[in-house]
């Protein structure tokens, strides 16, 4: 009951946390910046929006967002949150996950192609080709975890005694992995230095130039999925950041969701104090992310046995 | 050089003195001069005793005219000469139906009938066709090339113009801009009103070159009518001139620092522009400096409170400005973006004759202010330009010197005491009859240069404008080749020219 609780608590406040970015750029810009609640905003008023669709273009192309949605809602089932155990959990679901969040990818890119925009075509190419390499990052990790706590459930590695922590027997290795899943994280959901949300430049957009034609609710869930996406991995990396939950349930809550809006902050910090990758350098920042994992992983070889 | 005749920037000569040459000697005398380093400034055609003439307007470190009487074709220079001669000879036969033989790129400009009446020389029948829109662009053939589309309707609030890329992959190979949305028949109507409203027309030409373009046709009429302008009003038109320069390239440097997601820089830059714009509107009422100035002087006394007004905000926001130039360009990612994008060689910059900071970034050191100062830049120090790569990052920093170099200059001019007697209102003024005169200013973007002709009765025989623009699109066509594509936002905002400049 309490692990449905949060799901739907997670759920809900998905689309609070991107205003959070919003609001540290602003902050750092010196500027007011979106309310907080933007997104809810944006949200309502284009579910309220009918959708407009290409004469051109087929049933893929109303199916992508339904999917990537989908695709994007499932892992928040998956993960712990907030000290509790998901609702969901089985042996090798991780692996599941990341390849059910492909789909949703892969859908996204097949509607983008269904438009035979020359854009969006550009976008889904950047997109395969840059999450094939984040790829190898992810997988490193769930190497590496796999060879901390010899589990492939998110719900382990997350929750209950064999929990990987920083403060575990091979907690320093943990460090590689924030680092490199925060890379991921900006790299997997379009921000900076990898993409730019706020561009309105469909030559140098990523992910935004492939949504170009969707609209109204469609355009909704795509940007929902998108804030789920975002809170997954920010929720990844709390877990590796935040100490062992043992206190009680709403400590517990508030040290998670805390140290969760600290990751949203170290967001909006990174992008506004950098400028955006020349897009031929982007591969090799995402590769960066996996030499640090894979180097970790060596060095489990080591001691852990 | 007895086919051309020196002139002088700003000073009206009878038009009985230019040159008339045979087609074949005007052409070789044209070809002659800019293959010795000299540049087109202007290449127009006009009617004249029911026939045609050629004139052209060349500088090296002097200003000279020539002119040609011409039939329905001539001999075009673009191909054996120069690239400078392109868009001229374009513009040439599109208004007037004159072809340019052996041109290797014969396209509208601005799509329009000519002025002539007679047949048009790309085939387009402007009545009863859609004719923007139709366009053969240059193709690169193979299988893995890709074409993409840009515009005429963009994401952004900005200008119409289309962009055709040929791609391979990520890598631009090509790209062909063309513009003439925009065409609002300036050049054709200005001969036409009343004298009064020249001023106000050449103001809307290019709306961020309000201060620069007015300037040049006020000079014009100045010297055709014989008007003398007093040390203030002088002092008043190069402060807005500067203020006007200063207020662009900040927004400039805001954008160029938004397109890199830099954000910090974009939102101090776009405030600190407003801040120049209020600084044009403390002269005269209007934040892009419209209605200042007039032939003869200007339409707004500066008196001791704009003083304080403009120095009180000078000292408030200079160093400001030095501390986010230096946020902006000590940023490690951002010389990353900046460097080695969208380069332009110096000798492809002057095979093109680049003008402004465009011309300047690729270490063509000409500035209109020096070469051929008016009002009171005769008396101001010059700029040097320390980073000349032709790169995105030297076009940035070309800017960034502007801007502490004007910003010096209009402390300078605040010290001096002059203060103009009165303001000046237009009139209608008899001007000189078959004169020609020439005035050429940097504008922020580069040589913004007029061209006036009278005829007999002192009527504006031909009125020709030219924006810095003109010259400076190609530069960004060739700053892409072999660029990634996803650069040509940046590159574009680097150079940011004028769409309406360009089309008339």
């Amino acid at each position: 009951m309490e692990s449905i609780l949060s799901c739907t608590l997670a759920l809900l406040l998905a689309p609070l946390f991107p205003g959070v970015i919003n609001k540290t750029k602003a902050f750092v810009a010196s500027k007011k910046g979106p309310p907080l609640l933007m997104k809810y905003y944006t949200l309502a008023k284009l579910l309220r929006k009918g959708s407009v669709y290409s004469t051109s273009s087929s049933f893929v192309f109303k199916m992508g967002p339904t999917v990537s949605f989908a695709a994007a809602a499932m892992p928040l089932f998956f993960i712990p949150l907030a000290g509790l155990p998901p609702l969901f959990s089985f042996q090798g679901d991780v692996i599941v996950l990341f390849y059910i969040m492909g789909i949703g990818r892969f859908f996204t890119i097949v509607a983008a192609l269904d438009t035979a925009s020359p854009f969006e075509g550009m976008g889904a190419a950047r997109e395969a080709f840059f999450s094939m390499l984040a790829e190898a990052t992810i997988f490193a990790v769930l190497i590496l975890f796999y060879r901390m706590n010899g589990s492939l459930s998110l719900a382990e590695y997350f929750h209950g005694d064999k929990a990987v922590s920083l403060t575990g027997p091979a907690g320093a290795l943990l460090l590689f992995v924030i680092v490199a899943m925060f890379m991921v994280l900006l790299t997997e959901n379009s921000r900076v230095p990898v993409d730019d949300p706020q561009t309105h430049l469909e030559l140098t957009m990523i992910h935004e130039v492939m949504i170009l034609d969707h609209s109204g609710p469609d355009l909704a869930l795509i940007e929902l999925g998108a804030f789920f996406k975002l809170f997954f991995y920010s929720a990844f990396i709390t877990h590796l950041l935040q100490p062992l939950t043992s206190f009680g349930a709403l400590a517990n809550a508030l040290i998670f969701y805390g140290v969760l809006t600290l990751v949203y902050v170290a967001v909006g910090v990174t992008e506004s104090t950098m400028a955006r990758f020349k897009m031929n350098l982007v591969p090799k920042y995402i590769l960066t992310s996996f030499t640090l994992v894979f180097f970790a992983a060596i060095l489990t070889m080591g001691f852990l046995q | 050089m007895d086919n051309l005749v020196q002139i002088d920037n700003g000073v009206a000569i009878s038009r009985a003195d230019i040159p008339c040459l045979s087609p074949e000697n005007f052409g070789l005398t044209l070809a002659d001069f800019v293959k010795n380093d000299g540049f087109v400034v202007q290449f127009f055609a006009y009617a004249e005793h029911g026939g045609h003439r050629l004139l052209a307007v060349l500088r090296n470190d002097k200003l000279y005219a020539t002119g040609c009487e011409v039939g329905a074709e001539f001999p075009s220079l673009t191909g054996w000469v120069s690239e400078k001669f392109h868009m001229f000879e374009r513009e040439i036969a599109e208004q007037f139906g004159i072809r340019p033989t052996a041109h290797p790129w014969l396209k509208m400009v601005r799509y329009h009938p000519n002025y002539a009446g007679r047949a048009d020389v790309f085939g387009n029948d402007y009545q009863n066709e859609e004719i923007p829109g139709r366009y053969d662009c240059f193709r690169v053939e193979g299988e893995a090339i890709h074409e993409v589309a840009v515009g005429p309707v963009h994401a952004g609030i900005i200008e119409p113009g289309h962009f055709r890329f040929q791609c391979a992959g990520e890598e631009v190979l090509h790209l062909e801009i063309q513009l003439g949305y925009q065409h609002r028949g300036v050049e054709k109507m200005l001969p036409t009103v009343a004298q009064r409203r020249l001023p106000i027309i050449c103001e809307a030409i290019a709306g961020d070159t309000a201060i620069g373009h007015n300037l040049c046709c006020c000079q014009a009429i100045e010297a055709l009518a014989g008007l003398k302008v007093d040390a203030g009003a002088q002092l008043v038109r190069t402060i807005a001139l500067e203020l006007e320069r200063i207020a662009n390239h900040l927004g400039d440097l805001g954008a160029l620092s938004g397109d890199v997601a830099f954000n910090p820089p974009a939102a101090y830059f776009g405030r600190m522009r407003g801040d120049f714009l209020n600084l044009l509107q403390v002269l005269c009422g209007n934040r892009f400096g419209k209605g200042l100035v007039r032939p003869g002087g200007v339409a707004f006394v500066m008196g001791a409170e704009q003083r304080k007004l403009i120095i009180d905000k000078l000292d408030e926001i200079e160093p400001q400005v030095k501390n986010v130039c230096d946020l902006l360009f000590t940023a490690h990612t951002v010389q990353a973006r900046f460097e080695g994008t969208g380069p332009v060689s110096r000798e492809m910059a002057a095979d093109l004759g680049l003008v402004g900071y465009a011309g300047r970034a690729c270490g063509l050191a000409y500035d209109a202010r020096v070469a051929f100062p008016t009002e009171c830049y005769g008396q101001l120090p010059h700029n040097t330009n320390e980073m000349t790569n032709g790169d995105v990052y030297s076009r940035a920093s070309v800017r960034r010197e502007e801007i502490m170099h004007s910003l010096a200059l209009i402390r300078l001019l605040l010290k001096r005491p002059e203060t103009t007697a009165q303001a000046v209102m237009m009139e209608e003024r008899p001007l000189a009859a078959d004169s020609l005169v020439v005035t050429i200013n940097e504008g922020w973007r580069g040589e913004v240069s007029h061209c006036v002709l009278t005829a007999a009765d002192g009527s504006i025989l031909r009125y020709k404008v030219k924006d810095p623009s003109f010259h400076n699109w190609t530069g960004l066509a060739m700053s892409l080749r072999n660029q990634g594509i996803s650069d040509f936002p940046l590159c574009n905002k680097s150079y940011n020219l004028s769409y309406c400049g360009f089309d008339l």
